[in-house]
């Protein structure tokens, strides 16, 4: 047997002491902690184990008081005695009394109970002082410190002193004291870690908040910040509601490393936002889960070009589009992300299944291989000429014009997009999803999803031209390193494919969510699943991604909407990163224009069954025209009516038939209204808003209250009738502007200090046009909602997020245009450069060399 | 927790009446009430107490050494799982996974106490696991699937599915 101890170390104490009591000789050596090395070969490290051991060795169990007294040693008083060395050390020279946590211990109860100075009332055999032993370790540091008073705690001093000059103790206490007394105990105990007195989750309680100043750890700094970051939290996490209508909604997951355009906001996200927050008002259980997807090339890519690891690069800009997205106050109740040990858990599961039932095919594959950048160009790095509509710029996946997908093989003059080299084709072992042998299962599903649920029409019609053209198996597995590993073992050093990969993600990140994920993602008898994106990802939402789960045969959830936009184009061309054409989601922010008013005119023209653009010209006529003069300003007037001819009290109302023709009106809009958003048709459902404040500002026009409030008493109540019955109409208006502009339905209801409830009470199950604004409720200030955009801001906006000059002017030399034209267009692109270069600090006159190169 | 966790041990022992609990302090520590003498206080106490009357005493190990081996891995968890922040987790469970590596219980050879009590206590840790991280720990995993399928023993805990075929090639980690 051997008896590892070290020096300084109070609990040495105790495992020596037990050895000089049990006559063993000990043999020492110096490591961390006392640790017995039994004649089985097992080690005993616990101080307590040990003593148990040697001192029980003939006696089978020790009394369950002195086992109560060591599982208190170990689970509370170790740490309090360390945690008391974190506070002295801070008063050091100074004396302390007593302090409160051995005063309130079992200790000092125990010590009050027992005349014969043992803790356990009779000592008779020697195996009872085993408590003592150990307790009186522990408590060495605290109670053998002369600059400890022991105060009103006489008996423990004595029980203690009787303890200590026990012969096992003092021969113990020698040999780890080592001659340096005290010091020594003390340097053991300021090296332990900060102790945790609290346990997970349980509150610290008022006395040792007082008794001592916590001592925080970085983490702990970390934490409290982040919480308090987080504001109010919504309530718990969403779980399926039995009984109510469970709807799981999702929006396309935006690539990590592009910053999103306009395009890419109302496609997915806004569409998703909108809906989701109609979903909640009217009552249904909903989820909406979204996340960024950062596997893949683009990003191994991007790592490179900034010399950051792809995880640094998916952090980076993950917090870009959280930033973004809340700017555009986007009420996702998870964001998440792709990169997480969940995606890795629940594709490989999805994979084996797959695997397991024979859906996976093994083939060679010709890939196209870069010699001069050694790697296989995968996916988008790799450019040419699509086989089927001749459009020279096809990806190496999709053809952007005919919206075809293509392998990259196929390509006609390909060309690796880093360095313009031609690819040659080099072959390498891949698994593929055996689409056709899913088909007709999948062509059963489809009939009765689009049939039964609500698919937009290019949607079905992608999908259905995809039939057509007949399944063909598809590669799931890619030559790359960022990505989520194939667990098979002859895949070991390839990735999945982010196509197979992605959609996945829906269902990691709702799993890092709650962990009741599966009854969302596995119950398609409760649940109704919404797929929000652009209409490019139509065929991975309706095909691939459905014959992924279908093969899996886990009971998995599959869409029943699947809701596709056409595309937004930028005034009369595509938004471009590249050439910086377009604004893009973290820019929209510094034009000054409220995140609500770019809401809106993104909802305006959502592109629902035809492409659309956005126009600074147009958006600022539809600002200044709907949303300042017919929106805002029937708002405004009702509000103000009330604040000035009533004293900010709602007349009495006495509906007359023109009143009552009005508000049937209304009911219909509104009835329109939850139609169309019903069937997620969110553009068309915004006019009927707009609908309503006409209707109200022509009721005003007619009735002229202004006129009427200084007519005879039937003329004033008239006017109060109409003024009650319009500032009721304002109010619906708050509850139905909701899901599209928050920010403003939410300053109406202050305004006009509605109920809280009055929008979820409106558009839910019972609702309707209500009173909500009785005879006699008070509203507070009103003031205008919206601000006029002025032309010269709009024309500079329009050239700040033009592109740049230069591609103007070379596009009209090309066109061979008028010289005139060249040249004013040449005189503008100077300017630019100036501006710029003054901008930039830099002298603005060109530098003579490149001035007369021409 | 900790009452739940007594309740399940109860059954565990085929104890036929159930005791009565309580907590005290802002650690929760069980108390159990005896009509025939003071209150016993802990969790391992209680658990010790538990087994003597069920008269299944070689829970607590047979020899001298088996019995401070059993009370060392009762102590361990009471003190460092049950106060571990969240980064010690990963400590914790390499700990294990190293002890484990060549025991097939706790103890050695034979079932114990203390795999029950772990097995209570480490519940919540293996639920969150990941598929990789289970594969990580294989020796716990083991153990732990072990224990949670041992006659008896999983109560109120929901079971933890362990895939049977590694998934991860070995070396990656």
């Amino acid at each position: 047997m051997k008896l590892f101890v070290s020096e300084g170390n109070p609990h040495c104490v105790k495992a020596l002491a037990a050895l000089e009591l049990s006559g063993v000789v000990p043999f020492l050596n110096r490591p961390v902690i006392p640790v017995l090395l039994l004649p089985s070969g097992q080690h005993l490290f616990s101080a307590n184990a040990i003593c148990q051991y040697l001192t029980l060795r003939s006696k089978s169990f020790s009394t369950d008081e002195s086992k109560q007294l060591l599982e208190w040693e170990a689970t509370e008083l170790q740490l309090k005695v360390v945690n008391h060395h974190y506070m002295s050390k801070r008063l050091t020279g100074t004396v302390y009394s007593s302090p409160k946590w051995i005063n309130c211990t079992n200790i000092s109860w125990a010590v009050g109970m027992c005349d014969n100075l043992f803790l356990i009332c009779v000592p008779v055999v020697f195996q009872e002082i085993l408590a003592d032993i150990v307790l009186g370790a522990a408590l060495y540091p605290v109670l053998s410190d002369p600059a400890f008073e022991v105060g009103d705690l006489p008996s423990l001093q004595a029980w203690f002193n009787h303890v200590r000059e026990l012969p096992a103790c003092q021969s113990a206490a020698q040999k780890v004291l080592n001659g340096k007394g005290l010091e020594a105990l003390k340097g053991f105990l300021q090296k332990q870690p900060v102790p945790h007195l609290q346990r997970r989750d349980s509150p610290p309680s008022a006395s040792e908040m007082e008794e001592s100043e916590p001592v925080m750890t970085q983490e702990e700094i970390e934490a409290a910040a982040q919480a308090w970051r987080k504001g109010l939290p919504r309530a718990r996490p969403i779980v399926l509601f039995k009984g109510k209508r469970n709807v799981l909604l999702t929006s396309a997951l935006p690539y990590v490393n592009n910053v999103p355009h306009l395009g890419n906001i109302i496609g997915c996200v806004l569409s998703a936002d909108v809906f989701a927050r109609y979903g909640r008002l009217r009552g249904w259980n909903l989820l909406y889960v979204c996340g960024t997807d950062e596997y893949g090339t683009a990003t191994e890519n991007k790592a490179r070009e900034e010399g950051l690891t792809p995880q640094e690069i998916c952090d980076k800009y993950h917090a870009v589009h959280c930033a973004i997205y809340k700017w555009f106050q986007i009420s996702f109740d998870y964001f998440g992300r792709t990169t997480t040990e969940r995606q890795t858990e629940i594709s490989q599961n999805i994979f084996w299944r797959l695997h397991e039932r024979g859906f996976l095919l093994e083939d060679t594959v010709e890939q196209l291989h870069c010699e001069n950048c050694q790697r296989f160009l995968a996916d988008r790095f790799v450019e040419g000429v699509c086989p089927h509509c001749r459009y020279p710029e096809a990806r190496g996946d999709q053809c952007d014009k005919c919206g075809r997908l293509i392998n990259a093989v196929e390509l006609k003059e390909p060309q690796c997009k880093v360095c313009q080299q031609t690819p040659v084709v080099r072959s390498s072992k891949h698994l593929f999803l055996d689409l056709p042998k899913l088909e007709s299962e999948l062509e059963q599903w489809l009939d009765k999803s689009t049939s039964s649920g609500d698919w937009t029409n290019n949607a079905k019609n992608i999908t259905r031209s995809w039939l057509r053209d007949g399944l063909k198996p598809r590669c799931i597995t890619r030559d790359l390193k960022w990505g989520t590993p194939v667990p098979h073992p002859d895949y070991s050093d390839k990735v999945f494919y982010v196509w197979f990969d992605a959609p996945i993600g829906y269902l990691s990140i709702t799993a890092n969510y709650t962990s009741e994920w599966e009854k969302w993602w596995k119950n398609p008898q409760q649940v109704e699943l919404y797929n929000f994106m652009a209409k490019d990802n139509v065929p991975f939402h309706s095909v691939v991604f459905p014959c992924s789960l279908l093969g899996a045969q886990d009971n998995y959830t599959l869409v029943n909407n699947l809701v596709a936009t056409e595309y937004l184009n930028y005034e009369d061309t595509k938004f471009s990163k590249s050439r910086g054409v377009g604004v893009f989601g973290d820019m929209a922010k510094d034009t000054g224009i409220p995140s609500d008013v770019w809401r809106f005119y993104l909802l305006y023209l959502r592109p629902e069954g035809q492409d659309s653009a956005f126009s600074w010209a147009d958006m600022a006529l539809k600002n200044n025209s709907e949303l300042l003069n017919n929106l805002g300003n029937f708002i405004n007037r009702a509000g103000m009516f009330v604040s000035k001819f009533f004293e900010g009290h709602v007349p009495e109302m006495v509906l007359q038939d023109e009143d009552k023709r009005l508000i049937a009106q209304v009911c219909w809009e509104l009835k329109q209204y939850i139609q169309l958003l019903d069937k997620v048709r969110i553009r068309d459902a915004l006019k009927c808003i707009l609908n309503i404040s006409r209707h109200g500002n022509q009721y005003i026009q007619v009735n002229e209250p202004w006129k009427k409030i200084k007519g005879g008493d039937d003329d004033r109540q008239r006017a109060g009738t109409v003024t009650g019955v319009s500032v009721n109409v304002a109010c619906l208006l708050s509850a139905m502007l909701e899901p599209y502009m928050p920010t403003v339905s939410q300053t109406i209801r202050d305004q006009l200090q509605a109920p809280a409830h009055c929008s979820s009470a409106t558009l839910g199950t019972d609702g309707g046009f209500l009173c909500t604004l009785s005879a006699g409720h008070p509203i507070g200030t009103v003031s205008p909602l919206f601000q006029k955009l002025e032309s010269e801001q709009i024309e500079a906006l329009k050239k700040r997020f033009g592109g740049q000059q230069g591609d103007k002017v070379r596009a009209l030399k090309s066109q061979k245009a008028e010289k005139s034209v060249i040249t004013a267009e040449v005189t503008k692109l100077l300017e630019l450069k100036k501006e710029l270069a003054v901008a930039e600090g830099k002298n603005p006159e060109p530098s003579p060399q490149k001035g007369k190169k021409k | 927790m900790a009452l739940r966790e007594l309740s399940s041990l109860e059954k565990c022992l085929g104890l036929k009446k159930p005791n009565k609990y309580s907590t005290q302090g802002e650690r929760k520590v069980p108390v159990l009430q005896n009509n025939n003498g003071p209150a016993v206080v802990g969790l391992v106490t209680i658990a010790s107490s538990l087994v003597r009357d069920a008269k299944k005493t070689e829970l607590l190990g047979n020899t001298a050494e088996q019995r401070a081996v059993v009370q060392q891995w009762l102590e361990y968890r009471v003190t460092r799982l049950d106060s571990c922040t969240k980064d010690e987790v990963k400590v914790i469970l390499k700990e294990l996974n190293h002890y484990l590596e060549d025991k097939v219980y706790l103890a050695g050879n034979s079932f114990t106490l203390a795999d029950v009590l772990m097995y209570y206590g480490i519940h919540y840790i293996i639920m969150e696991l990941a598929v990789q991280e289970k594969e990580k720990y294989l020796n716990v995993t083991r153990w732990f699937d072990h224990i949670q399928h041992y006659p008896g023993v999983r109560h109120h805990l929901p079971p933890v599915v362990v895939l049977r075929n590694r998934v991860y090639p070995s070396g990656q980690h």
